[in-house]
């Protein structure tokens, strides 16, 4: 009887062992999908990270690298509300279409008075509502998305329907929303500041000229909220209670929790979080259509998925949706380095998602067997 | 005013025309630990949900700590001090051991709403010693329960219930899943809350780990109690003789 307190009935259970982050099985997919892509490349005497011109002094190619985390960077945003809500232990399908309908209703604040000395053709409200300053949509925008994911939260906690009914609801609504606010038309031409918010050097304003990332403003936003919601997730009772009411509901309501207030909040911040979305992707487009967003959520979802995020909740982190969004992004761009068409290009991208869930059920088969 | 620390008068309990539980009378002195019997469906658990506030008595009055109590549901016993042990485990399995003990009552560095800073280092260390004081060996609390045995889980709910226990601690079966070992380690913990002083309701199967551990041994049988025996009064045969029917089908005794 060496063994007191821990392998007992022939349980297999190392007690020294810290089990490891799950984050880290991530990372080591992601190194080797870089390096076959590289392999690839050489191949073709090409390389995918590093710089192969001669009049170019730099040791990677930026122009990939920026790439890379300029394409994810306004579905990746929505992916840290997916993955919160996914936390939770429920599912939001509504990402995409909100962003759809915030685009255009952001859109008709943000445009402006005269486009090239003729006044705006495309202008949905009277002259008193153009030119505003630039606040003005974003405050507009955020409330949309706020709105949504309300309606989104307080369905699910106090009607008691399963997050994909409500999700799938909404999902509907706000593409409805999208194509009535203007009949289908597109909104453009929006003020310059508009512009800016996505085509501006957002890191050299916060840094103070310091450092400059010129246009990719998107990935800027994506990544500050990337590193704010981290440290939400982890140190706060936020994080605590989502990953607790994930985990097991019923413990967490027998613990005092308040479950449906907190779901109301993370369905809330993960519609905001669209809104932020819709808001930088119009401003990069400097135009709204109805049809924008459209499958943005099932991005969002597997980048979370990807990233080691169980669908059955409770388990995952914001660090594990950045680097499932940065593989995604990756795999996107090492297709077009070998010159994949895209239509293979979605083929696989669907494989892998199916992948990571038949991964994820392994893992958890496993974690039963003890 | 009485000097016990739980008392009920003609508790009742029906779901629909089913008498669960018939005018209980049951009283628990200070530090007493006390062991509830009787076979399946004779009201146990039953009796333990009213006085946990699981469900809501049809009749009778319960007092606890000297005031009658009404507890709308299980929080509130918590809050007036009822620490209690269900037979599902109220654990969150993603976490580790400090986050389910403090689960619901955490420790803050600083408030701010739902985004309240969570003191992790002080949640850590008490953990720790609220781990030894019960006798609980958890080897790496870091790590999430899901990865733990059984009885290392109902170890650690045991722990969380021991731990923050100021009046009254009741457990449902806590041994009936687990090994000669585990089951061990949770009657150390038991003798641990009587050094402290802890009173102790312990709803059981188990008539060895019964004359073991408690200082009387209460009856139940078909809703009814039927015996309230101290246990060096009592022996095995007698308990039986009042679980099966045998002794005690007359009156109703008063525990």
């Amino acid at each position: 009887m060496a063994q007191s307190a821990q392998g007992l009935g022939g349980l297999k259970y190392d007690p020294t062992k810290k089990t490891r982050a799950n984050e880290w099985n991530v990372l080591v997919a992601l190194i080797l999908i870089v390096l076959v892509f590289e392999v690839l490349n050489r191949l073709n005497g090409t390389s995918f990270l590093f710089n192969m011109r001669d009049n170019v002094d730099s040791l990677f190619n930026q122009q990939r690298l920026d790439i890379i985390v300029l394409q994810v960077a306004i579905t990746g945003v929505i992916a840290l509300g997916a993955t919160q809500v996914i936390i939770l232990g429920g599912i939001d399908l509504s990402p995409g279409s909100v962003v759809g309908a915030t685009a255009m209703v952001t859109m008709s604040f943000a445009q402006t008075a005269m486009v090239n000395g003729n006044p705006n053709p495309n202008a949905v409200f009277g002259p008193a509502w153009l030119d505003l300053p630039v606040i003005v949509p974003i405050a507009i925008g955020l409330g949309c998305g706020l709105i949504a994911g309300l309606i989104n939260g307080l369905l699910i906690a106090y009607t008691r329907i399963p997050p994909f009914i409500a999700t799938l609801g909404m999902m509907v609504s706000a593409r409805g929303v999208a194509r009535w606010w203007s009949n289908g038309q597109p909104v453009s031409f929006p003020t310059e500041s508009y512009g800016a918010l996505s085509n501006g050097d957002l890191l050299g304003s916060l840094t103070f000229g310091l450092l400059s990332w010129q246009g990719q403003n998107p990935a800027v936003v994506f990544i500050i909220l990337a590193v704010l919601f981290h440290v939400i997730m982890k140190f706060t009772l936020y994080g605590k209670r989502s990953y607790a009411i994930g985990s097991n509901e019923a413990a967490a309501r027998m613990s005092g929790i308040d479950v449906d207030r907190h779901k109301v909040l993370v369905y809330t911040i993960a519609g905001i979080l669209s809104a932020v979305a819709a808001v930088l992707l119009t401003s990069k487009n400097l135009s709204a259509q109805a049809g924008m967003g459209v499958m943005y959520e099932l991005d969002g979802i597997a980048m979370a998925v990807i990233g080691g995020i169980s669908l059955s909740g409770g388990r995952g982190s914001i660090t594990g949706t950045v680097l499932g969004a940065l593989i995604f992004s990756v795999i996107i761009s090492g297709f077009t380095s070998i010159r994949l068409d895209a239509y293979y290009q979605e083929m696989v991208k669907g494989a892998i998602i199916v992948g990571a869930v038949v991964l994820d059920q392994w893992r958890q088969k496993s974690r039963a067997r003890g | 005013m009485t000097n016990f620390i739980l008392e009920t008068r003609g508790l009742t309990k029906r779901y629909g025309g089913v008498h669960a539980l018939e005018d209980a009378n049951f009283t628990l002195a200070p530090g007493e630990h006390v062991a509830v019997v009787g076979d399946n469906g004779a009201g146990k658990s039953t009796f333990v949900r009213q006085i946990t506030g699981v469900e809501q008595r049809t009749a009778g009055e319960i007092f606890f700590d000297g005031q009658e109590i009404s507890h709308a549901g299980p929080l509130e016993a918590r809050e007036a001090g009822i620490e209690t042990v269900f037979q599902t485990l109220a654990l969150a399995d993603d976490l580790d051991v400090p986050s389910n003990l403090f689960l619901g009552r955490e420790i803050f560095k600083f408030r701010l709403g739902p985004f309240s800073w969570l003191d992790r280092k002080a949640m850590r260390d008490r953990t720790l010693e609220a781990l030894k004081t019960t006798a609980v060996k958890i080897p790496n609390v870091d790590n999430p329960i899901r990865n733990m045995s059984g009885g290392q889980r109902q170890c650690v709910a045991i722990a969380r219930t021991a731990a923050f226990a100021s009046k009254l601690v009741i457990m449902d079966e806590p041994t009936a899943a687990l090994g000669v070992q585990e089951t061990a380690q949770v009657e150390n913990i038991i003798r641990g809350l009587k050094e402290r002083g802890v009173p102790l309701i312990l709803v059981s199967h188990n008539l060895r780990q019964v004359f073991d551990l408690v200082d009387r041994i209460v009856v139940f049988r078909r809703g009814r109690i039927v015996a309230s025996l101290r246990r060096d009064e009592t022996d095995g045969n007698d308990i039986v003789s009042y679980i099966t029917g045998v002794k005690g089908n007359a009156e109703t005794a008063y525990a």
